[in-house]
């Protein structure tokens, strides 16, 4: 195989893989008569998707867009608590082992508090994406900032820098790449804690498509559904991998010809 | 050279050290004084508290007993006429070689205020230093793509391009090939010889102590103490042939001798 074979083979390894899966499926499906109610074939997946289509894109529209503002929030509050947790070792050993015990809890738990709260809807739903994903965030910028290199802050402090001069010139360019690995991480979780959310406290999203479906039996639908939410994540997730790309090519240079 | 007749540029006096209030002293009861524009070289056991000398005569750390003067003044804060450089280069991966070195003047003042207005000077200035170090040429490139030596000098660039009157260097040349270490002490030579800057060069490589510095004070292991002073009065300037000659041997010879008596009392 030449190089360029390779790479172009590479390239194209996980759209065949998902092909052989389907095709594994579909023959499965096909091979043991599993009935639809069960375990639907691919084919019928499909036929659901293009029956029902604009249902579908409605309720998608709905969990992109809350899933959106929960990761729009889980950002901000993320780097803000990062920066706080990183730049001061006092926050650090205050802040850190609430936010790990806070991590812990299951996010679904929240939901049934947040209802009381807020009443079934958007807000619980995106409020659950916030909480799902703003800790992947704190995490990552905190250590970003907390890996300065001891030589480099004295080569800084003995020019008299100030802290807000290190942050800004060392610090916040240092734990860009961390932190763009760690929206990759966020906006998958996003998704879950929408979805999550929207399956038990909505009344639109693809969360709660799937569960109005799977009540009535229509399998194919709850398998669209799925396979909706997986293609969402799944694009954003690329959207940040390249933006990652864009803005940390120094960090990757590993992978990348000199030059 | 006439260095203990002028005013001793740093002094220290009677200088111990504690790091965190403990009781366990980094450095112990140091004198020592450096005149402008001498060249001191620090040689010692590995964690003999050079570094902790160091941070103290740059103002980073404070005595715990005992006074440091620089300038004829009493170290009370993080002194600003500092330039440093270390074994690691910590150049900024995402800043070009010219940006590199130009980040102190981004900091220090009085260039800080003036940097936007006056960056085409200061650009030129940075671009003039990198051509003396041999690194015409390599401005716009990122530190990735310079071979360590490269980005040694660009690191030594960094640490004088705000004409500090004092450069530190820890072990600037310690991760180098010995061909490199040696083209780097040539450049440090010139460099001093033209901007007569003093320099304290904490190293424990005895030859590159001796070919490059005025004095060299040689420390025990921890608690570091000074336990012997030796004034190198090779004529300058210095050739790399000055290393293969009988002083310099000589010189060599008497340094290793006093650190094996150090190493042997453990």
């Amino acid at each position: 195989m030449t190089p360029a074979q390779r790479v172009s083979l590479e390239k194209w390894a996980p759209w065949l893989l998902s092909a052989a899966i389907l095709v594994l499926w579909q023959f499965i499906c096909w091979a043991f008569n599993v009935s639809e109610f069960i375990f639907p074939s691919p084919i019928q997946i499909l036929y659901s998707l293009h029956q029902h289509a604009g249902a579908i894109a409605g309720h998608a529209w709905k969990t992109f867009w809350t899933t959106m503002a929960g990761f729009g929030i889980g950002v901000a509050v993320g780097v803000g608590l990062g920066v706080l947790v990183g730049s001061s070792r006092f926050v650090y050993n205050a802040l850190y082992p609430l936010l790990v015990a806070f991590n812990s809890i299951p996010k679904a738990a929240f939901v049934p508090i947040l209802v009381v709260w807020f009443g079934i809807g958007t807000v619980p739903a995106i409020l659950t994406a916030f909480l799902i994903c703003f800790f992947p965030i704190v995490v990552n910028v905190a250590t970003g900032l907390a890996t300065l290199e001891p030589e480099l802050e004295d080569v800084l402090r003995a020019l008299g820098a100030r802290r807000i001069d290190i942050l800004t010139k060392v610090g916040l360019p240092r734990s860009l790449p961390f932190f763009f690995a760690s929206l990759k991480v966020a906006i998958t979780l996003a998704f879950v804690g929408t979805v999550v959310s929207e399956t038990v406290a909505s009344n639109d999203g693809i969360g709660y498509l799937m569960m109005a479906a799977g009540s009535s039996m229509r399998m194919p639908l709850v398998f669209a559904g799925l396979f909706v939410i997986g293609v969402m994540a799944m694009v954003m997730y690329e959207f940040f991998a390249v933006l990652e790309r864009r803005m940390t090519g120094w960090a990757h240079r590993g992978q990348a010809a000199h030059g | 050279m006439a260095t203990d007749l002028a005013a001793p540029f740093v002094d220290f006096r009677n200088v111990w050290l504690a790091y965190d209030g403990g009781q366990a002293f980094a450095v112990e009861d140091i004198s020592l004084s450096i005149a402008p524009g001498e060249f001191v070289a620090i040689v010692g056991p590995s964690g003999c508290g050079k570094s902790t000398f160091m941070k103290l005569a740059s103002g980073l750390k404070m005595p715990t007993k005992g006074e440091v003067d620089v300038e004829g003044e009493r170290v009370t804060r993080t002194l600003k006429i500092v330039g440093m450089a270390f074994q690691a280069p910590t150049l900024l991966p995402w800043r070009t070689t010219l940006d590199n070195v130009l980040l102190p003047l981004e900091i220090v003042e009085p260039y800080r205020s003036t940097f936007k207005r006056d960056r085409a000077k200061f650009a030129e200035q940075a671009r003039a230093l990198l051509a003396t170090v041999g690194l015409k040429g390599y401005e716009d490139k990122f530190p990735w793509q310079l071979s360590g030596g490269m980005q040694q000098r660009a690191s030594i660039c960094r640490a004088l391009i705000h004409q500090p009157k004092m450069l530190m260097l820890d072990e600037p040349f310690g991760a180098l090939d010995a061909f490199t270490r040696e083209e780097l002490w040539c450049v440090l030579r010139d460099l001093q010889a033209t901007h007569r800057f003093t320099v304290i060069l904490v190293t424990h490589d005895l030859r590159e102590a001796v070919f490059l510095a005025d004095t060299v004070y040689v420390m025990s292991k921890r608690p570091g103490r000074i336990l012997a002073k030796r004034s190198i009065d090779l004529p300058r300037p210095r050739d790399l042939e000055v290393t293969y000659s009988d002083p310099f041997t000589a010189l060599v010879h008497e340094m290793r001798e006093r650190i094996g008596m150090i190493r042997k009392t453990t």
